[in-house]
């Protein structure tokens, strides 16, 4: 990677705040947002050397041959134009089928899916067309670093629901307190970045009832769906009663390792779809073309290698887990995305990474940077192969010993 | 445990220790040990070799793939004839395939003329054997799931959310 792609943002939050001399006056929106803390601590990883990195949100395989090969063909036949604004009708299809098969989700393709620029543009036109200004937003906490700038940039208010006390799951007690029967939508991603926990069924329902009860929405954003090990990825928009009133989210990045090829899609009524369409086809137009025919081989024919994939991460993140169980690091056993979350001793983050960094050279991001409910851990990705993640565990117990 | 996890994992990397497969299994080393121990015995794992590049290597290696024709009769059965061939140490795979010819042969030496002259002095004149053709092998790009090019370089940025 070259120097000049190494200094490019590392979540689209841009290299500060506000000019200060310069010719535009900088929205009151954008200044409101404060720059990610990733970003940061991206900064801190790049100067230091001989780092092992148990700080990336992406997997570190390559997208299945068969996909790329697709997208290869496509290039040589020159289909290089744009799309429908909602996606290829094919991709569309195999996305109603694959979600009807997996999960139980029925949509139809021509008026119920839209293919987005990654899960990322999908959430962020579905807050600008059900979010008016005033609306409030419940997310758990600690929470993916973008909801939060989203819910701003939509002129939405944030409500943030604690989970740390729940292994990081939603209940609708912890709503309750926080006052999220007042909200109007309630946005989450499960299984979870940072935490990898995941809802079982039987609590999603309780969370499902009180968003019926209160008469909430749910962006329920399922980009970690096909990475659950040991229990199966429930969709709350399977549950009586919720699918009229959610948008699902997915995509190829984590499941098919296509992070950077930014291709998501959202599933939801005709009417909301329609909505987030008319801000897409203005704003975006049509997803990329190439990703799009690398996506339907990938529904169509990548299966297996999914599979192999859940299997290897299964294996690193037992790994992980009994290695700071042994460690004497306290960690709920995520089940879900490729995260674990254990506590730092001592209680300080920040402090913990930092020094983990600078003195072992490993580097994970703390859990601050994803909300309050983050302090005191740190997110561990074990999207990264074994052999690193033995050193990086092993150079953590020696940092710990010291 | 899962003894066909196990061997997936040993397919992939058989020189894991055991804590780390226990660790990987969600299992006690003893019960991987003994799993392993089982295997090995009831002749499932037949052995643990590395995969090497012998591109790579200083020294000639010679790698030749034989199609074997041969004639059966009332005495003589494929697993006969196999069991044969098999004796020779030159002979690392041999394998009764479907198609134009009946068995498939790898045969590896140290020079052209040593798998030639293996071939001509001991393979063909085994009476069953009615034709071979040697190919040999002039470059490997994978072998036994393993790439021998370049591998694919970790581009992720360091840190993302």
């Amino acid at each position: 990677m070259s120097e000049q792609d190494r200094s490019g943002d590392v979540d689209g939050t841009g290299p500060g705040g506000q000019s200060e001399d310069g010719a535009f006056g900088i929205s009151q929106r954008v200044q409101e947002t404060p720059p990610s803390g990733i970003r940061r601590f991206f900064e801190l990883a790049e100067e230091a050397e001989d780092v092992i990195s148990l700080g990336v949100g992406e997997p570190d395989f390559s997208a299945p041959w068969a996909a790329r090969d697709a997208a290869i063909h496509s290039l040589e036949q020159g289909q290089t134009a744009y799309t429908a604004n909602r996606g290829k009708r094919e991709l569309r299809a195999e996305i109603a089928r694959h979600v009807d098969a997996e999960y139980d989700l029925q949509y139809d393709p021509d008026e119920e899916i839209l293919v987005t620029t990654g899960v990322s543009e999908g959430i962020d036109v579905a807050l600008r067309a059900v979010v008016d200004p005033g609306d409030t937003v419940a997310v758990p906490d600690p929470t993916y670093v973008s909801y939060a700038p989203g819910v701003t940039f939509a002129g939405g208010e944030i409500c943030q629901i604690p989970t740390t006390e729940d292994e990081f799951r939603l209940t609708p007690e912890a709503m309750a307190e926080a006052g999220a029967d007042e909200a109007d939508v309630l946005l989450y991603c499960y299984p979870n970045n940072p935490t990898g926990a995941i809802m079982p069924r039987e609590e999603l329902a309780a969370v499902a009832e009180f968003c019926r009860e209160h008469d909430l929405v749910v962006l329920a954003d399922e980009i970690y769906a096909d990475l659950t090990y040991g229990q199966e990825h429930v969709s709350i928009a399977t549950l009586p009663g919720m699918r009229e009133r959610t948008i699902v989210f997915n995509g190829f990045s984590k499941a098919y390792a296509m992070t950077g090829l930014r291709l998501g899609y959202a599933m939801g009524p005709p009417e909301v779809i329609e909505a987030c369409n008319r801000i897409h086809q203005y704003t975006m137009l049509s997803a990329p073309t190439t990703p799009q025919h690398a996506a339907i081989e990938a529904l169509r024919s990548c299966d297996d290698e999914v599979d192999e994939m859940v299997e290897e991460y299964d294996r690193r993140r037992r790994f992980v887990l009994s290695r700071f169980e042994e460690l004497g690091m306290d960690c709920f056993e995520a089940k879900g995305a490729f995260y674990v979350f254990p506590e730092v001793p001592g209680g300080d983050a920040e402090a913990f990474a930092e020094e983990l960094l600078t003195e072992a050279g490993v580097a994970a991001v703390p859990g601050d940077v994803f909300g309050d409910g983050g302090a005191g851990h740190l997110r561990v990705s074990y999207a990264t192969g074994l052999e690193d993640l033995k050193e990086a565990m092993d150079r953590i117990e020696a940092y710990l010993e010291s | 445990m899962n003894e066909r996890e196990l061997l997936d994992l040993l397919l992939a990397d058989a020189r894991r220790s055991t804590e780390d497969l226990a660790r990987m299994l969600d299992a006690d080393e003893a019960a991987v040990d003994d799993a392993i121990e089982r295997l090995e015995e009831d002749g499932v794992v037949g052995g643990y070799q590395a995969v090497v590049d012998w591109g790579e290597v200083d020294e000639e290696r010679v790698v030749a793939l034989v199609e074997l024709n041969v004639t059966l009769d009332r005495e003589t059965s494929y697993a006969d004839i196999a069991e044969r061939l098999a004796r020779f140490p030159e002979v690392q795979t041999l394998q009764l395939v479907s198609g134009d010819y009946d068995f498939d042969m790898r045969v590896e030496g140290d020079s052209m003329r040593e798998v030639s002259r293996f071939i001509s002095d001991k393979v063909a004149p085994v009476p069953e054997i009615t034709q071979t053709v040697t190919h040999y092998v002039m470059d490997t790009y994978k072998d036994r799931g393993v790439n021998f090019g370049d591998g694919d370089d970790d581009d992720r940025l360091s840190v993302s959310p």
